[in-house]
């Protein structure tokens, strides 16, 4: 099936996402290619069918944030806050992403195939971001569900204030953030691990990897710091 | 927010086409800053080794070539004023301190913009595209460019109040960010170094940190890395010096950058989308500068 071409110089932004979020005619099941992103912003939100969406170029701020079910190929680098508060379905960045990467996301599966700047994963709330390269600075802050997995290094602060998300890590760690730690690598987070790899078609042995994730001693109050206060 | 780029040609080839690669840029970053504009143009002029100051008259009409004669009478040497808008380059056969010396204390209707003796900087009020069209910058050849649309947030919008700042030879800064320490570092670098503001403006303070910085023998390099320790707040910071461009951005990195780099040319601004008009950028290399690292290219770096 040949996909249907939108221009971004000849359509724009508003055309592109009214097009894809099904308001001018049936998407479900379509393949898309978009030109001439030229680091426009918000490309590609919004959309709520399964449909194959590739988008040729560097793309601006939020791309694909917000989606169910879509799957969207960035080829290039992406802007700040790709794949924000994605909520199924796939983002698969060729390149690299700034900061914020997945920010918020509740559930699908992330792919960068580069580096992720700082904050890669914060908030994430049960989305899965797969990093080929190496993430930023404060990635996972108040991560509170789903697995952030890198294969290449983390900056400081990694997961600071985790909740119950999963970290794993092949390179080094510049530092960990308050409340997350190592911790052991069982079978079931290693076969978890493993089949996240391969969904997300990233050649590596889970074995490679550390696994960091909560301390819990954040979540309730502590009569001993009581005079901090 | 704020908007701003930078365009530093490695290819010489392409000196001639500076300003029409880089207007649409500055355009494209309207949306960020749409109170004012101002960039910074370095342009030497073979076999002219003259002081060029640019000034600046909110009034209309301004005498230039009265001010060119006055200067040439009372400095003793050969004098010329180039208008452009409500801007002139007032160039002269002397030493770039003295002339601009001369203009401060003798015309306080008029602001000094840069002095040096390759940059010249133009600033004003109104959208970036109708600034760039005021001052004709499709047509300005030159080895680089600093620019940077304005919104607003701690000081006025006014022309004086526009990026980018020059205080020292040839010098030039502009800023996405807001610095918090800026009251108490002018006053140390006033008092204590005898660094001259003009304004009220953050920004200018972190431009006279840089010229003392290199005054007391640092390369600019040096002297940003030596900002990352004294300069507290937000920012982005591009640089300009007679044949050098610099790119910094704080530890914290909360203000955007985006670079890209071809043997014939290297630039960076705000969003992707200010390069996405340069020609071959889909096969540069393109990258976020890591935070708290100083980039340069050039001589002098």
């Amino acid at each position: 099936m040949t996909p249907e071409t939108i221009d971004l110089d000849a359509a724009g932004v508003r055309a592109l996402n009214r097009r894809l979020q099904g308001r001018d005619g049936p998407v479900a099941g379509g393949r898309f290619l978009v030109t001439n992103a030229k680091g426009r912003h918000a490309l590609a939100v919004g959309l709520t069918e399964s449909m194959d969406v590739r988008i040729r170029g560097h793309v601006g701020y939020y791309c694909a944030g917000m989606n169910r079910e879509a799957d969207v190929t960035v080829e290039g680098n992406a802007g700040t806050g790709v794949a924000e508060n994605l909520m199924s379905g796939t983002v698969r960045v060729t390149g690299d992403t700034s900061q914020s990467a997945g920010a918020s996301g509740r559930g699908g599966l992330l792919v960068i195939e580069g580096s992720a700047s700082a904050r890669c994963g914060i908030t994430m709330k049960g989305i899965d971001i797969v990093v080929g390269g190496s993430i930023g600075h404060m990635s996972a802050f108040m991560a509170q569900a789903g697995r952030l997995v890198v294969c290449g290094d983390a900056g400081a602060y990694l997961g600071d204030s985790i909740y119950e998300a999963e970290i794993f890590v092949r390179g080094g760690v510049e530092s960990l953030g308050a409340d997350c730690v190592e911790k052991d690598m069982d079978e079931r987070a290693a076969d978890e691990l493993q089949a996240l790899l391969e969904r997300a078609g990233v050649a590596a042995d889970a074995s490679g990897f550390r696994r960091y994730g909560s301390a819990r001693q954040l979540y309730n109050f502590r009569v001993d710091n009581a005079a901090a206060y | 927010m704020c908007g701003i780029v930078g365009l530093y040609l490695k290819n010489p080839a392409l000196r001639p086409h500076l300003g029409r690669l880089f207007s649409p840029m500055m355009d494209e970053m309207t949306e960020r800053g749409p109170d004012s504009a101002g960039f910074a143009v370095y342009r030497e002029q073979p076999g002219r080794e003259q002081a060029k100051v640019t000034v600046c008259s909110i009034a209309p009409g301004y005498d230039w070539s009265g001010l060119a004669g006055e200067a040439s009478r009372e400095l003793g040497c050969e004098a010329a004023a180039e208008p452009a808008s409500n801007h002139a380059v007032l160039c002269a056969s002397v030493d770039a301190g003295r002339l601009r010396d001369w203009v401060e204390a003798g015309h306080p209707e008029l602001s000094v913009t840069s002095s040096g003796t390759s940059l010249e900087i133009y600033k004003d009020v109104g959208l970036p595209a109708d600034v760039l069209d005021r001052f004709g910058v499709a047509q300005m050849a030159g080895s680089h460019m600093i620019g940077h649309t304005r919104m607003a947030t701690e000081s006025a919008v006014t022309t004086e109040g526009a990026h980018p700042f020059n205080t020292g030879d040839d010098l030039c800064l502009v800023h996405n960010g807001s610095l918090s320490n800026h009251h108490r570092l002018r006053d140390w670098l006033r008092d204590r170094h005898g660094v001259r503001f003009q304004t009220e403006n953050d920004t200018e303070v972190a431009a006279g940190y840089l010229t003392w910085r290199i005054g007391e023998g640092a390369s600019i390099a040096e002297a940003l890395e030596a900002g990352i320790r004294d300069l507290d707040g937000f920012y982005t910071f591009a640089v300009g010096t007679r044949d050098g461009f610099s790119v910094l951005r704080d530890p914290i990195a909360c203000k955007p950058a985006v670079m890209a780099e071809n043997d014939d040319w290297v630039a960076m601004a705000s969003e992707f989308r200010a390069l996405a008009c340069l020609p071959d950028v889909e096969a540069a290399s393109v990258w976020e500068p890591e935070p708290g690292k100083v980039y340069s290219w050039g001589g002098s770096a």
